[in-house]
């Protein structure tokens, strides 16, 4: 199976495309004015304090939320289109889920494909291909038949992202996926997004920690409900535009945690 | 009945109740109904929706006794007012500061206690007892051939959009995302708990219908860990404890939807107290993960 996106990756291809977004939830402002480009082949961190719309452009971009201004593309579509053909991929935060729901691993990673099968959703053989190579690539064939939560933190992080493959999404939209996660399973992880960046995915990774940030991302947008700057890390993570994120709460670049200026 | 257990042997127990038309009928259809309420109660255990098929199912009350003073099918009255009591919470719950299981209590009080204003008013042909408490025994031809008709339709949806309404409990993030339309799921499945609590009304009655639609669901949960053999779980236990209410409420002579809810709860307990992983009383190893 052709895993790659990269004819795409090699041409400067656009993924993400916000042109001054605006966000209004009955009339409280949660984002005005964003804009951000994003290539094929890319690692960018998404920080911002809480509140700061993280969630919401992240809702922009999946589909679920229209902004009330401006123009969304992903792949050079409109945010519907992407949907339909399978572009985006959310991975979700460890607590946003019920583990104790009777699903196995198998059964998870194979929820990706759900968007490419008919309505009855009745998998072809090339959907379970899809699913054991997905599971492959995140070492979790050893636990298909596994309880979902029977799974530690840094496992079901992997088969979530084992459904992203699956889903064979172009983008990837990754909430705190660091939080709660082992050293060991940090490396994997980031030797994971190394490899989708290599396919010629893009991924955002919504994150607190400028450690992380520092670490495994090529890219960084810095928000508070606007984009306040995106691009290269060491030209972001300038103090004064740590300050605007932060709003005066500079956090420690290292550990991340919050330190009055 | 005095000399029950002597004068009657194992097989006659189980037989010679089905010598009567009645309890050919009453078997049949509680059996049927029970997997069908049996297949939505494990949707309603995952997705946490207790308390929501307690209030449709009470809500639905007025809508039947409508739907009877206008000679309309009583399934259609319950459906109309089932899906109006859920329309009626979230517009509550978003326009005030009420929270949600309060407003979800409020609505149902309210909607049950309209329809047991109704039935004093429009006496005729209902009888209320028949309502609240059910009465598979003396089931009519016409709630017969409706109970089969939304059974029927019940299954028919559960079945064709099994998969993404497990989807939808389990994570309806992903599935949006994928573009699967969550808003249309959502009313689906309420839909098919009005319809399914009409059903459950005809052999449990109103009050006890909320434990068709979430016993056997909780008990298959506590057996397995599989969203398939959950399902195949539920049904075969919800089946199992009609046909047993049934039988037991007609040897001795006790109300049937209570016995047919005691022998749902009896199973949840002995799952409670044996099922090999989750039981309390665990006889497994639990060292395994």
């Amino acid at each position: 199976m052709t895993e790659s996106f990269t004819s795409k990756a090699e041409s400067n291809f656009l993924r993400i495309e916000a042109e001054e977004i605006c966000v209004d939830y009955n009339g409280n402002l949660a984002l005005y004015d964003a804009s951000l480009k994003l290539k094929a082949a890319s690692i960018c961190g998404l920080v911002g304090m809480n509140g700061a719309g993280k969630t919401t452009l992240f809702k922009a971009l999946m589909g679920f939320i229209r902004p009330s201004r401006g123009k969304i593309r992903i792949n050079g579509l409109t945010v519907p289109k992407a949907q339909i053909e399978q572009a985006v991929a959310y991975v979700p935060q460890n607590e946003g889920l019920d583990c104790s729901f009777p699903v196995s691993v198998w059964d998870v990673v194979m929820m990706g494909r759900y968007g490419s099968m008919n309505f009855l959703r009745i998998p072809r053989e090339s959907d379970r291909r899809a699913v054991w190579h997905a599971l492959e690539r995140v070492e979790l064939t050893d636990y298909v038949n596994r309880p979902i939560g029977a799974l530690s933190g840094g496992q079901r992080k992997r088969a979530f992202l084992a459904r992203a493959i699956a889903q064979r999404a172009s983008v990837l939209l990754l909430d705190e996926p660091f939080a709660g996660v082992d050293v060991r399973t940090e490396k994997l992880m980031a030797d994971l997004f190394l490899q989708f960046r290599q396919d010629g995915r893009t991924i955002l990774i919504s994150t607190h920690d400028l450690g992380h940030v520092r670490e495994f991302c090529d890219l960084v947008v810095l928000i508070n409900k606007t984009v306040l700057a995106y691009g290269q890390t060491s030209e972001v993570f300038t103090s004064e535009n740590l300050s605007r994120t932060f709003g005066g709460m500079h956090p420690d670049p290292i550990s991340g945690a919050a330190s009055l200026e | 009945m005095i000399n029950l257990f002597t004068s009657i042997s194992p097989l006659g127990f189980l037989l010679e109740p089905l010598t009567h038309e009645f309890m050919r009928r009453a078997l049949m259809v509680s059996a049927l109904v029970g997997g069908v309420c049996g297949l939505l109660s494990c949707y309603m255990t995952l997705k946490g929706w207790a308390l929501m098929g307690d209030a449709v199912s009470h809500a639905v009350m007025p809508g039947v006794v409508i739907a009877y003073a206008l000679g309309l099918p009583f399934s259609l009255g319950a459906f109309v007012f089932g899906v109006g009591s859920v329309a009626l919470i979230g517009f509550v719950k978003q326009k005030s500061r009420v929270k949600e299981d309060t407003v979800i209590g409020l609505v149902f009080t309210g909607f049950f206690a309209l329809g047991l204003v109704l039935v004093s008013k429009i006496k005729s042909n209902i009888d209320l007892m028949h309502i609240l408490f059910g009465s598979p025994l003396g089931i009519s031809n016409l709630d017969l051939q409706q109970t089969l008709i939304i059974s029927f339709i019940v299954i028919a949806i559960l079945l064709i959009f099994r998969r993404d309404l497990m989807l939808y409990c389990f994570d309806p993030t992903h599935a949006r995302s994928i573009g699967i339309n969550t808003g249309i799921l959502h009313y689906l499945l309420l839909s098919v708990l009005s319809l399914a609590a009409v059903a459950g009304l005809q052999t449990v009655g109103i009050i006890l219908v909320v434990a068709m639609l979430i016993t056997p669901g909780a008990t298959a949960y506590l057996l397995t860990d599989r969203f398939d053999r959950m399902n195949y779980l539920a049904v075969l236990s919800s089946s199992i404890s009609s046909i047993l209410g049934v039988y037991i409420s007609y040897w001795f002579d006790i109300e049937t939807g209570g016995s047919i809810v005691l022998v749902q709860t009896l199973i949840f307990l002995l799952a409670f107290l044996f099922a090999p992983r989750y039981g309390i009383l665990k006889f497994t190893n639990s060292s395994s993960p």
